[in-house]
């Protein structure tokens, strides 16, 4: 049913939330032409001298600027795999289960750490892994040294990807757990008359049952290839890390907000967005050809 | 389903409990553990004796952050963050998911804005570009800054749309014929219609407020303007052990008082802890309801 009036009221509507997104996520993005000036505060965006692309070609001449993309990109990818393989086999684990009545309870609690703010699960960690917290005491009690656990550049990314799985597995599964209810449990019936094993059932319906989702969550977690985890490893790396440890984010917030080089920093950040931007695009459109799946 | 476990199966079963009661106990552990050190004496921290109980139990830590005017501070802060945030981050999702969520025919031009807000979630000039423009706006060292610089969060909105679009229409039909227009039906008839929904994107919101501490630190200037992510982020836990020997860590871990901070650290949790049967509740729905198509 179309209406006039109604149209009106609509756009009356939108105007709030469009000028929260204008002001706060469109006009930011002209300042993307800094990644092409030699920015200066000063004289602002309109004054400032335009270097063309000056401030990518001294990027990609800067010794860290690999490091830290492999950094990146190792965390990411692991953090990716991680995220997809153990929320699937604990969701597994979970739908294995016998005692239905820890069901619940084991799901309530698994989630808790999701919701917990990276601030507050850096300091709990650094303080169990820290030198007087459990784990060194535990080592001690079998006469092993005590570690410095994140002052260590070659324990750093394990560390860094196992506690990002620890925080998320809990709300991943739920997906999976979602699904795992979608088969039609009559087929488990009819194996089980047939005589087939728990492992063979596992093998041949539940994985089948669920192999779209697997595929689906897969391809959208494509975008996060540059996605490391900012607030993640900001909070629990330091200088003795960055070997390791430094991600293009961390280095975009040194650079830029501690030591001011605007324009280089912009740059960084640009070529990421634009990078992430297709990797998400192109997650979307193969999840829409194989799977069906529409945001909206 | 009646059968006859063999005993390969039943040990599976027995190891599957174990192995899953020691995930839980995993993700329960670490938070119970401040909370030990939070309500145990500073030297038993210090020497390394405290693990699953108290040693030395006392309150003092809590007594002594009723006197950290900062910490207090900060705390309100957040608190004020939160509900503003809150407040206009909802409105404005409701207000724009509303809309959209009308047909093609109903809402001619809506394609176009769903484009600009997928672009939005998709794309961002980075966090140069976007601090930049928060001080030209002035929104540093501003209470609005917090409230406002996240911008209008996409993803609500469109698991927001969704949910509209899936009430059924003759509800909103039979309130047109009785004379209602888009504003009336709005309010009395999807908003009430859609409390789950509205739960779960207000509880998205505030703990997304609650738990930020990165805009915390970048808009503000003075230390009494953080809230309390941020304050305590900058907390002086920072282990840097680069250049020192042990026994200046030691030295230096006798000089921290642990429990303090471990029992600011469990405050901050205690609003999520507060809050987290709701959360449990509704953001399951949450996910499913972001991905059904209408």
């Amino acid at each position: 049913m179309f209406n006039k009036k109604f149209l009106k009221q609509y756009y009356l509507m939108l105007i709030p939330g469009f000028i929260w997104l204008v002001l706060f996520s469109i006009v930011p993005m002209f300042g993307i032409v800094m990644a092409f000036q030699n920015f200066n505060p000063i004289d602002g965006l309109f004054k400032s001298h335009f270097v063309g692309l000056d401030n990518f070609k001294y990027m990609f001449q800067l010794s860290d600027t690999k490091q830290v993309l492999i950094n990146t990109i190792v965390i990411a990818v692991g953090k990716m795999i991680g995220n997809l393989l153990v929320p699937l086999i604990f969701a597994l684990l979970l739908n294995e289960l016998c005692f239905k009545k820890l069901f619940r309870p084991i799901q309530t609690i698994v989630y808790l750490p999701y919701f917990l703010s990276w601030v507050i699960l850096a300091k709990i960690i650094l303080n169990i892994f820290g030198y007087t917290g459990p784990i060194n005491t535990l080592l001690q009690h079998f006469n092993i040294d005590s570690i410095n656990f994140f002052g260590r550049a070659d324990l750093f990314r394990p560390l860094v990807i196992g506690t990002d799985i620890w925080k998320g597995f809990g709300y991943n599964a739920v997906i999976y757990l979602a699904a795992l209810l979608g088969i039609d449990p009559t087929l488990y019936e009819v194996a089980a008359v047939d005589g087939s094993g728990r492992f063979s059932r596992l093998w041949h319906i539940t994985l089948p049952g669920i192999k779209t989702t697997i595929a689906l969550l897969a391809i959208l977690s494509l975008g996060n290839v540059l996605n490391a985890g900012f607030e993640q490893i900001f909070n629990l790396y330091n200088p003795l890390v960055y070997s390791t440890g430094d991600i293009l984010d961390t280095w975009v917030y040194r650079a830029g907000l501690v030591q001011l080089q605007f324009s280089l920093a912009t740059a960084v950040g640009l070529l990421k967005s634009v990078v992430s931007l297709i990797l998400i695009t192109l997650g979307y459109w193969l999840a829409d050809k194989f799977a069906g799946y529409k945001i909206f | 389903m009646i059968e006859n476990k063999s005993i390969g199966s039943k040990i599976f079963d027995l190891c599957n409990v174990i192995i899953l009661i020691l995930i839980t106990l995993a993700c329960l552990v670490p938070m119970w553990y401040i909370l030990m050190v939070s309500v145990s004496s500073k030297e038993a921290v210090n020497a390394g004796q405290v693990a699953f109980w108290p040693v030395g139990f006392n309150l003092l830590s809590y007594q002594k952050i009723l006197g950290e005017v900062a910490f207090l501070k900060s705390f309100w802060i957040s608190i004020q963050r939160v509900v503003l945030g809150g407040i206009f981050g909802v409105g404005c999702t409701l207000l724009v998911a509303y809309p959209l969520s009308k047909t093609n025919r109903q809402f001619p031009k809506r394609n176009i804005f769903m484009w600009i807000l997928i672009f939005c979630m998709l794309f961002n000039g980075g966090t140069i570009p976007w601090y930049m423009t928060m001080r030209n706006y002035h929104l540093i060292d501003n209470i609005w800054g917090l409230v406002l610089s996240g911008s209008l969060p996409v993803f609500n909105v469109i698991m927001a749309m969704n949910f509209f679009r899936n009430l059924p229409s003759e509800l909103e039909e039979a309130a047109y014929v009785d004379g209602a227009g888009p504003w009336t039906s709005f309010i009395k008839v999807n908003i009430p219609l859609a409390k789950p929904m509205i739960a779960t994107i207000t509880l998205l919101t505030i703990v997304g407020h609650w738990n930020d501490f990165f805009q915390g630190l970048v808009l503000n200037t003075k230390q009494s303007n953080y809230p309390l992510q941020t304050y305590i982020q900058q907390m002086v836990v920072t282990q840097n052990y680069s250049t020192m020997t042990v026994e200046q860590i030691e030295e230096m871990v006798q000089l921290n008082n642990q429990s303090l901070d471990a029992a600011k650290i469990f405050i901050a949790m205690v609003p999520i802890l507060i809050i987290y049967p709701f959360l449990q509740k509704y953001f399951v729905k949450g996910i499913t309801l972001g991905s059904v198509k209408g």
